[in-house]
């Protein structure tokens, strides 16, 4: 476009910023459904005292399911508000794809960081002692997350039943970053060292350039009627 | 013809012989299988079991690699060939699953218990269910095609990430030593055997059973096309 320097990229995730910010339905829907699950646990938990064990698990719980409402709605909303075909003919794929995947990064930073925020000053068993390792697993666990639910939200995108299909078919994906992710955060709250935790953010890291090298493999046959 | 009839006396000489040759502390005859301290009789479930697990994986791989042909070459074909191979491997793979998880119970006194290898399978079965709910929600048949191809691809991906991250997560159960280091080196030469032959009986099976679900789709799709 005439005097548009930009990256096409950048052009991409400043719209669906923009469309989002406009609307607010997404990220009101995903702020309350964090909000929801949290005061269910607490209700749950009462004044009990939980194993951080397993306090490390149910916050990945809170955190896939927020992103099983939220990741979706990127490629879902180009379907539904049938801007497809523009989208189509303004960027190649990839650079949609890369766009949308800034998108999904950005949210989940947002959602992450509320849910995480909240979760450590609410529930009084979670104390995690290793910060730094706690927040290189947030920080990676949100890459992965956003990388791989990306690519399965462009893929129900083309489907019917968009909504039930998306955990069904992001789980089996998600299971060794959500195995990986919820051992490391029991790292972190048990006090170990970065270097005890290497094996983790090993597999965490690889898990991320794996699932973006192939989302960048397939997603022309997925975008492309 | 013949081979149908071959395969079917060979997966029965095995289920036969699975069950005939006794058991014994120190075999001394050809025939006998010898006492694994722990497990004994339920041994026997080695040679059905471990041969349905790996070609559940095997029937995975296949379909993905026919996935993959079918993104090169948009044959309607390959993508007959991907989810025909697909439903064998969900059947296999259900069939292990249940198979391990019965004779769990048997052994370790719980149907399921989150060892790295059940979960494995575990995982797989979910990967096949997925694919076939994406499958079914699709219409147009060349959008099922590419879009479970593409599905199949990104699940086979994350397969290798299990074998890393599973002996990390939790000890293991399964009697690994058994069938790793111990297995196929030290295991009984008459259990190897059988055993062998149960895998190529199984992955013969297989094999047999996708060329008949491969040409019965081919004659539908004929038909179909025909206005039959």
């Amino acid at each position: 476009m005439k005097g548009n320097a930009r990256s096409p990229v950048i052009v991409v995730f400043l719209k669906d910023v923009r469309s989002e910010l406009r609307t607010r339905y997404a990220l009101n829907a995903l702020i309350m459904f964090v909000l929801t699950t949290l005061s269910i646990i607490l209700f749950s938990i009462g004044s009990e005292d939980v194993s951080p064990d397993v306090l490390s698990g149910v916050l990945w719980i809170i955190i896939f399911f927020s992103s099983m409402s939220g990741l979706s709605r990127t490629f879902v909303s180009e379907e539904e508000r049938g801007t497809v075909m523009t989208l189509q003919l303004l960027a190649k794929p990839l650079q949609i794809y890369y766009g949308k995947l800034l998108f999904n990064i950005f949210l989940m930073f947002l959602i992450n960081i509320l849910a995480v925020t909240l979760y450590v000053l609410f529930i009084n068993s979670f104390t995690v002692r290793s910060y730094d390792v706690f927040a290189l697993t947030i920080f990676l666990g949100t890459l992965g997350l956003a990388s791989a639910a990306t690519i399965i939200a462009a893929i129900i995108a083309k489907a019917n039943s968009k909504g039930t299909l998306y955990p069904v078919l992001s789980f089996p994906i998600l299971l060794p970053l959500m195995l990986t992710v919820i051992n490391a955060t029991r790292l972190a709250v048990n006090g170990a060292t970065l270097l005890e935790s290497v094996g983790e953010f090993q597999v965490l890291v690889s898990y991320i350039v794996v699932m973006v090298t192939v989302s960048y493999l397939v997603f022309d046959y997925v975008w492309k009627e | 013809m013949a081979a149908k009839v071959i395969l079917a006396i060979w997966l029965t000489a095995i289920i036969v012989v699975a069950f005939i040759f006794p058991v014994v502390p120190a075999p001394e005859k050809w025939y006998e299988f010898p006492v694994i301290p722990g497990l004994e009789d339920r041994a026997r479930i080695l040679f059905f079991h471990v041969p349905m697990s790996w070609t559940a994986v095997v029937a995975f791989l296949i379909s993905m690699s026919y996935g993959i042909r079918f993104l090169k070459t948009k044959s309607m074909d390959d993508d007959l060939k991907s989810v025909s191979s697909a439903g064998l491997g969900f059947l296999f793979c259900i069939l292990a699953t249940v198979t391990g998880s019965i004779w769990a119970k048997f052994n370790w006194g719980s149907f399921w218990n989150w060892d790295p290898r059940e979960t494995s399978i575990f995982v797989l079965l979910l990967i096949y269910g997925a694919y076939f709910a994406l499958r079914s929600s699709l219409d147009d048949a060349a959008k099922k095609a590419t879009l479970s191809s593409v599905y199949a691809i990104i699940a086979g991906v994350t397969v290798p990430f299990f074998i890393f991250i599973m002996p990390r997560i939790m000890a293991s159960l399964h009697p690994e030593p058994l069938v790793n280091t111990q297995g196929k080196v030290h295991m009984n030469p008459t259990m190897l055997v059988v055993f062998l032959s149960s895998l190529a009986g199984f992955t013969a099976l297989y094999f047999w059973l996708l060329s008949l679900r491969v040409r019965a789709g081919r004659l539908i799709d004929g038909q179909l096309r025909r206005g039959d």
